[in-house]
């Protein structure tokens, strides 16, 4: 009886295990192999490239552009939504007024699908009736070609992420300051600790474990959440606000390259991986409150 | 000064809260009034309804919110009973490899399946599933983060409880159903409601995966539906992403304390 339990144990992994290893370990893997082959020409089959797609990719001007959008992208929205997220946190888990209401209120965008709101944000970045620009309008500033122009198209899309996931973040601060010990503070207010000084010297390194959790959720979500593109710029104008997981949908299902598609995703691959050893290696070590 | 502080940081709060509701107070005034009323507010705008009406008869609604449905309601399924049976083997069963298994699994909440679109859409089309329901659901159905959440929860239930049903007579399954099941009820709601959340507003694997309107989910309806080509004004752009988010809408704010309840307890794990 005993001597089964490891059969039974691997019966009972087997159909999740085999999900996984058919959509994502082995794809992970037959991706560095198709990044190796030529597209294949009507029924021929693929031709072997040895590491020409990834010399392409070096001098894809346009690779690079996602490359560097997309790092400013999270360098921007991460910070940005994980401080708003901390904010609104504190916000309604204090006493203030009309709590339930404002958590509802953070909370919302997270619950409406990325591309239904897209369509109400392409509708205030419009360049002539847009409301972004009639706000303008009122203080008597000239509209801004949100979403045409160069400059702006990146921007713009980070104000909607940052919208979008700051009451996501929300949650998870949330959750952790509900879960505080109250004797502490108190016991800092005996000691006549500030407001200000509490934050700083309890609260925020108390929180460091969600921090780091909500950190890398933050940058994960910074490279895989392209749907607004779909909808506001299509990566435009001129790759202006493309990202790479849009770059390897185009490559793969507008221009029929998935073989290119399939190298620029081992470059995201690497990057992702990079992300995990960086949380389980170093900072997972530093940061021991517990 | 301290009164004033406080008072200024409940303004920020409101002003941030009525900014991030915006968008959506903004789609229910553009959706029920005409459509020169689309940028300008006026308190005494007469209503209508004909936009609804008119985005009902542009799209079929009623075909994508069933796919919607049958795609969220497959993956659950197949996530719950998967999910069940991985968490309790990693968290109650001993055997070689067990970590390294763990490891494997984990591996899913970096590499997840939007990052292999192209290898995924390569796999479908080689076992004939482009175009179907079960096409859209199968990169989900085994969830790594599921499994972690089970998992977590199985290894808090005393082990007790199980070696007592165990002599008793009942067999592993049979505890797993009748002691663990039950005892992870908050975790199964919370996670219930998480994926629902997450896979009815899933966008780009269905985007790759569908190409007719008898599997298309709503989000990719709404894609087609909105963009500029297609030529649809404002006011019906919003009563039609209105009727997208209705049900899932209307469901969250039924029961808005459960689900951001449900979300902070998924997040505590």
């Amino acid at each position: 009886m005993k001597r089964l339990s490891w059969l039974h144990a691997w019966l009972m992994l087997l159909p999740a295990l085999a999900m996984l290893m058919a959509f994502t370990h082995i794809p992970a893997l037959t991706t560095i192999w198709h990044s190796l082959f030529y597209p294949a020409r009507g029924s021929e089959p693929e031709e072997f490239a040895g590491l020409d797609n990834y010399r392409m990719m070096l001098d894809d001007d346009v690779f690079w552009q996602a490359l560097n959008n997309n790092l400013w992208y999270a360098l921007v929205t991460v910070p940005a939504s994980m401080v708003l997220a901390l904010a609104m946190a504190l916000w309604v888990n204090g006493k203030i007024r009309g709590r339930s209401a404002l958590r509802l209120a953070y909370f919302t965008p997270t619950m409406l699908p990325m591309i239904a709101v897209a369509n109400i944000w392409l509708f205030f970045y419009s360049p002539e009736i847009g409301l972004f620009n009639k706000v303008l309008g009122w203080f008597g500033v000239a509209g801004i070609n949100w979403l045409g122009d160069t400059d702006w198209a990146l921007p713009s899309l980070m104000l909607m992420t940052i919208w979008k996931e700051a009451g996501f973040f929300m949650i998870f601060y949330l959750a952790a300051l509900q879960a505080l010990d109250r004797d502490i503070y108190d016991a800092a207010a005996l000691e006549g600790a500030s407001r200000w000084y509490r934050f700083r010297r309890l609260t925020l390194p108390l929180l460091m474990p969600t921090t780091l959790f909500v950190l890398v959720n933050a940058v994960l979500n910074a490279f895989k959440l392209v749907d607004h593109l779909f909808i506001l710029t299509k990566g435009g104008p001129n790759n202006a606000s493309n990202l790479l997981l849009y770059y390897i949908y185009e490559n793969a299902f507008s221009f029929f390259d998935a073989n290119y598609a399939a190298t620029l995703t081992v470059v995201l691959l690497a990057m992702l991986i990079l992300l995990a050893l960086l949380q389980f290696g170093v900072l997972e070590r530093r940061i021991h409150y517990r | 000064m301290a009164r004033f502080t406080h008072a200024l940081s409940t303004s920020a709060a409101w002003l941030l809260g009525l900014l991030w509701i915006l968008p959506l107070l903004y789609a229910f005034w553009a959706s029920t009034h005409p459509a020169e009323y689309a940028t300008r507010f006026d308190l005494f705008a007469p209503l209508t309804g004909e936009h609804f009406v008119t985005a009902w008869n542009q799209a079929p609604f009623m075909r994508y919110m069933l796919n919607t449905v049958i795609i969220t309601g497959l993956i659950l399924t197949f996530q719950l009973i998967l999910c069940t049976l991985a968490g309790y083997a990693l968290a109650r069963m001993p055997f070689r490899g067990r970590g390294l298994v763990f490891a494997l699994v984990l591996l899913q909440l970096m590499v997840m399946p939007e990052i292999l679109i192209v290898e995924n859409y390569r796999t479908l089309s080689m076992i004939d599933l482009i175009d179907t329901h079960i096409g859209v659901g199968l990169p989900y159905m085994a969830s790594a983060f599921g499994i972690f959440l089970l998992r977590q929860t199985f290894k808090t239930v005393p082990q007790e409880l199980e070696d007592v049903a165990r002599l008793e007579g009942c067999s592993r399954l049979g505890v797993l159903w009748k002691v663990y099941v039950p005892l992870a009820k908050p975790t199964y709601l919370a996670y219930g409601l998480v994926s629902i959340s997450h896979h009815w507003n899933n966008f780009l694997w269905p985007l790759v995966v569908t190409n007719t309107e008898s599997s298309r989910p709503l989000t990719v309806g709404m894609a087609i539906f909105g963009a500029p080509e297609s030529g649809v004004d404002w006011p019906v752009i919003c009563a039609g992403t209105l009727i997208a988010i209705g049900p899932l809408l209307a469901i969250f704010l039924l029961f808005q304390r459960r689900f951001v309840q449900s979300f902070m307890y998924a997040g505590l794990k």
